[in-house]
């Protein structure tokens, strides 16, 4: 049956990415890696490109021409990123370097200050190392408890414990929006009402889902979203954290340094306003330019088309996986509960040996433990291969990967 | 890389590992994980006038790192300890056949760095930087 699966012509979309054209172990690239990091498309790279070859220059106290563009189109891309996530103000929105900076900002600008011996910081089995990590060190340090909302059997977390673990004692609630390794959406903007009921922070970690889908911060009502650049199109090494301004401008500084300060004397120092507070020395300028211009092309796109391209060939290849004999697939069965990331198991073929069966046909895949040890130990599954997809991925690269998967089954009955 | 480092002598040694399980009273144990995969071994051995006189090992992992690793505890029955404390990387790929990679190799190399753990601990030397780096 063929059904009208995409308002994206994906074909011609195919042209932006100058990688695709490339051939791995002399086979077309199948790129299915996208929730390690995406590929980048020809304006991403050109507006990077441009910025070091026409108006390379420190950016905020330069006063010549140069100088003066790099700080315009630094702060454009902050102004299109708070529209991006339909921020309240742009001055939320702070540059770091990614994800994970984001979080160790608020875990240890705003939790050093307000989390104490006793408290609780609630987190769920599924998140990603990089919000896991930097918890249990302010609760190492502060002598408060971490606890972990677990997931039921379909991968989904359970809403019941979301209700039985946060209480009084609770500080701060961080989840994941969409999970790394089951796909899994969770239904943060809930979560987020229970947190607040009892007086306690919320934070989305949204790697997995500003890529992927419309975001709107002030409906989630989350006091701190934090992201990746290059999860989405943009460069490396930049990512964002959007706080709630009144919590920001009440925090204490991350970083200290230049760019971040109002005055410096030797008794003390005054800092700027949010977001430059946060945003100690040189910062990464063509990060974030170029990043602005990922966020362009996907705009442009529209995120809802991103998100229906994606669940439509992510429900393909489900499909298509469930015809291979020995495979079993993690996360959501329901099509609606997930993002476009399949992690599963062939057999009784390590992910590694997988992974390495499939690069022989140009099929990029992902092998691990994927930053969710938690996650993994919950499961008693000590390695999965994930499949993750994009806006440039299709159907025929879904049936040249199970063939591939096919391939690799019958190597290791042998 | 390609499949063809998954050749039948590979898979063979991976669906039936050799020298697989536990030495009843070995002299000396060692475990180790690459936190890259989490591929893990652990090897025993048993000691008789500076040679190995048994060995067995145990293990999760990938087809390379526990068919490498089974492959090993063949090799290295009646050598000296002088004999595994020199043996590096182009000994494991001598026997395997194949060049696993450099994403692999250290998939590879997890039962000799095991191995090596082993007869630096019965020794009671400190172990070499240059073991601790092999995985």
């Amino acid at each position: 049956m063929v059904e009208k699966v995409t308002t994206i012509n994906v074909s011609k979309l195919r042209e932006d990415f100058p990688v695709l054209k490339r051939l791995v172990n002399g086979k077309p690239l199948i790129y299915f890696d996208n929730a390690a990091t995406s590929q980048k498309p020809e304006s991403v790279i050109e507006t990077t490109d441009r910025y070091y070859r026409e108006y390379n220059a420190n950016i905020h106290r330069g006063i010549h021409k140069l100088a003066e563009e790099a700080t315009l189109a630094h702060e454009e891309a902050r102004e299109k990123i708070a529209k991006f996530i339909h921020a309240k103000h742009t001055e939320e929105i702070i540059f770091t370097r990614n994800a994970t900076e984001a979080i160790n900002l608020v875990a240890y600008s705003w939790g050093r200050a307000n989390v104490g011996k006793g408290d609780k910081i609630v987190l769920t089995i599924m998140e990603h190392h990089s919000n896991t990590v930097p918890w249990q060190l302010l609760a190492q340090e502060k002598g408060a408890t971490v606890e972990y909302v677990k997931i039921d059997n379909d991968g989904m977390l359970r809403l019941e414990e979301v209700h039985e673990i946060i209480d009084e004692k609770t500080k701060i609630v961080c989840v994941t929006q969409a999970s790394n390794v089951l796909g899994t959406i969770n239904p943060v903007k809930e979560i987020g009402k229970v947190a607040h009921r009892y007086g306690a922070m919320f934070l989305v970690d949204a790697a997995q889902s500003v890529p992927h889908m419309r975001v709107d911060v002030r409906d989630i009502d989350c006091d701190f979203f934090a992201f990746s650049g290059h999860k989405m199109l943009g460069p490396t090494g930049i990512g964002v954290l959007h706080g709630k301004s009144e919590h920001l401008r009440r925090m204490p500084p991350f970083l200290g340094g230049g760019e971040m300060i109002r005055e410096v004397h030797t008794t003390g120092s005054l800092w700027k306003d949010i977001p430059y507070k946060y945003e100690a020395g040189t910062p990464n300028i063509v990060g974030a330019i170029g990043l602005g211009a990922a966020v362009d092309y996907l705009s442009k796109i529209g995120m809802e088309n991103v998100y229906e391209h994606e669940r439509e060939i992510a429900k393909y290849a489900i499909g298509r996986m469930s015809e291979v004999k020995d495979l079993t697939l993690y996360g959501p069965r329901d099509i609606a509960q997930r993002v476009g990331v399949l992690s599963f198991n062939l057999g009784d073929i390590h992910a590694h040996d997988l992974a390495s069966i499939l690069d022989e046909d140009g099929i990029a895949i992902r092998s691990g433990h994927h930053c969710a040890q938690p996650l993994m130990e919950f499961l008693n599954v000590p390695a999965m291969s994930r499949a993750s997809f994009y806006i440039y991925n299709t159907r025929e690269e879904v049936d040249v990967f199970i063939n591939a998967l096919e391939k690799a089954r019958k190597l290791f009955a042998r | 890389m390609s499949s063809e480092i998954y050749k039948d002598i590979i898979l063979d040694y991976y669906r039936n590992p050799r020298n697989f399980g536990d030495l009843p009273e070995p002299d000396v144990r060692a475990k180790d994980s690459n936190p890259l995969c989490g591929d893990i071994i652990e090897m025993q051995l048993k000691i008789k006038d500076g040679r190995v006189d048994d060995i067995r090992f145990k293990g999760k992992g990938c087809a390379i790192s526990q068919a490498s690793a089974s492959m090993l505890t063949e090799a290295v029955k009646g050598k000296t300890l002088d004999e595994i404390k020199a043996m590096g990387k182009p000994y494991v790929l001598e026997l395997l056949g194949i060049d696993p990679g450099p994403t692999r190799i250290k998939c590879a190399l997890l039962g000799l760095k095991v191995l090596k753990l082993s007869v630096y601990g019965y020794l009671g030397q400190a172990v070499t930087e240059e073991v601790k780096q092999l995985v």
